[in-house]
């Protein structure tokens, strides 16, 4: 396909692998923010063909995993309210809250549905004017357009029964609490390429000159994430700190104007729980007051709710870059992505789930360095 | 979860106000909300994230990223040439 094939070439990736081992001189610790990348960086096997003085560590940005189990039991509780037709992307079916997952809703008898757009769940409601819809919109800045958009749809079509349960972070105000930890051990962030392309670089400009950490926004195909680790190390090794985009196709400095108006439109920043993490101030969006008809959180009461975590789970070290899934005991054992203690378990984007449906639950903790499992991102 | 996919864009047409397009994935097309991409034009690639289009795909600087691994192999030429 093209945009996508020619990143993934295998003679591309070692020659930029091969540029990165040339350029580093030091040790270096360095965060991919976006889970997406994650996956690609595990998939491929990108941190088996780079200078073992170099370590990656794995970021918060997963939204799937950061979600708090109270929000899954909410979602929960909604989808199984009589009449209700419950719409989710399909990366949260299978995330356990309290009592089960959405699966377990449906086999109960709740309409739970997964749909690829929230579009597709306004058109839901269009269809079905005698019943409450309801959006799991959860995200990030990347994801922030289409469900702004959902939620711009359903109040100019006047479709009174659709509303949104939202749960969304943003990317920056997560770094900031990374970074702001005395016990950080990061020195420069591969930046998430798809939120950038919807935001800008502007967030970043700022985090920059705050921290003076460089950062590198990059995309999630092997080459693009080889690039966006040399352009790093070059930064690390020269002592420089800045901005830079390795992604240029898809990302302007300003962002997308147009979701930027409508985010502002439809949103409103406010604190936010991480699953893993706790709370981080103004780390995620709300719908603003003129969309409180369509904000499944107001319109569906459903008392407190009390969860608690595995006291064994170390996901919230992992996802400050201050663990790896082989430090906790429970990581392939008790912990897999069919019985997930934790955040970091519950998605194939979290860091845990990444590393054990690749197979590096078989490994030492060290790692494997044997030349099949480095040839895999040379196919 | 932040995936998102490059497409090519097929055919343009508007639906309840909102410009949207059929869009091809390697031989899968699908409808796409175009709204946030207006400059778009059929048979350009756009960046799609749930059934949303994110930008338009800029060409030349997906060019570039080719231009930029070719000056890394003629740096790597020039140390090798280097007595
Ligand atoms: S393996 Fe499971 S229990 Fe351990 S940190 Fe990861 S999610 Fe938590």
């Amino acid at each position: 396909m093209k945009h996508l094939d020619e990143y993934r070439d295998g003679p591309s990736a070692r020659r930029v692998a091969a540029a990165i081992a040339r350029t580093i001189a030091r040790p270096w610790t360095i965060m991919e923010v976006c889970g997406g990348q994650t996956h690609s960086i595990v998939r491929y096997g990108l941190d088996q063909i780079l200078p073992t003085s170099l370590e990656l560590v794995h970021g918060p940005g997963c939204p799937v995993c950061v979600t708090p189990m109270e929000t899954i039991d909410r979602a929960h509780a909604i989808a199984s309210r009589p009449g209700v037709i419950f719409c989710s992307f399909g990366d949260m079916l299978r995330v356990p809250g309290s009592r089960g997952d959405l699966l377990e809703c449906r086999s109960k008898g709740a309409d739970v549905r997964i749909v690829y757009s929230p579009l597709d769940a306004v058109n839901i409601a269009a269809a079905n004017p005698e019943r409450p819809v309801v959006f799991f919109a959860i995200g990030f800045e990347t994801t922030a357009p289409a469900n702004a958009m959902a939620a711009w749809m359903a109040k100019k079509r006047g479709l009174g029964n659709f509303s949104l349960l939202v749960s969304h972070v943003l990317v920056p105000p997560a770094i900031s609490a990374i970074l702001d930890a005395p016990d950080n051990r990061v020195q420069g962030f591969l930046g998430p390429g798809h939120v950038c392309s919807v935001v800008g670089c502007a967030g970043y400009d700022r985090l920059v000159d705050r921290y003076r950490v460089p950062i590198v926004v990059t995309g999630f195909e092997p080459v693009d994430l080889l690039r966006g680790i040399l352009m790093l190390v070059r930064q690390l090794e020269e002592g420089r700190a800045e901005v830079e985009n390795a992604y240029g196709r898809a990302v302007r400095p300003e962002g997308n104007a147009h979701s930027l108006r409508l985010i502002d439109e439809v949103f409103e920043v406010c604190d936010r729980k991480w699953r893993g993490v706790g709370t981080i101030a103004a780390s995620g969006y709300r719908l603003r007051e003129a969309y409180r008809d369509h904000d499944a959180e107001r319109l569906f009461e459903v008392g407190t709710i009390e969860t608690r975590e595995s006291p064994s789970c170390i996901s919230g070290e992992i996802l400050r870059g201050l663990k790896k899934p082989h430090d906790c005991p429970a990581f392939g054992r008790e912990c897999t992505p069919q019985t997930p203690l934790g955040a970091t378990m519950v998605s194939s984007e979290g860091a845990c789930a990444a590393y054990y449906s690749h197979g590096r639950h078989l490994e030492s903790k060290n790692g494997d360095s044997s030349p099949q499992r480095t040839q895999r991102a040379q196919r | 979860m932040c995936l998102a996919v490059p497409g090519r864009v097929v055919e343009l047409y508007r639906e309840h106000d909102v410009r949207m397009g059929k869009v091809d994935f390697g031989g899968i097309s699908r409808p796409v909300c175009l709204e946030h991409v207006p400059e778009v034009r059929a048979d350009e690639y756009v960046l799609v994230h749930a059934g949303f289009a994110l930008v338009r795909i800029d060409e030349e600087e997906a060019r570039r990223v080719f231009e930029l691994m070719e000056q890394l192999d003629s740096l790597e030429e020039l140390r090798e040439g280097s007595p």
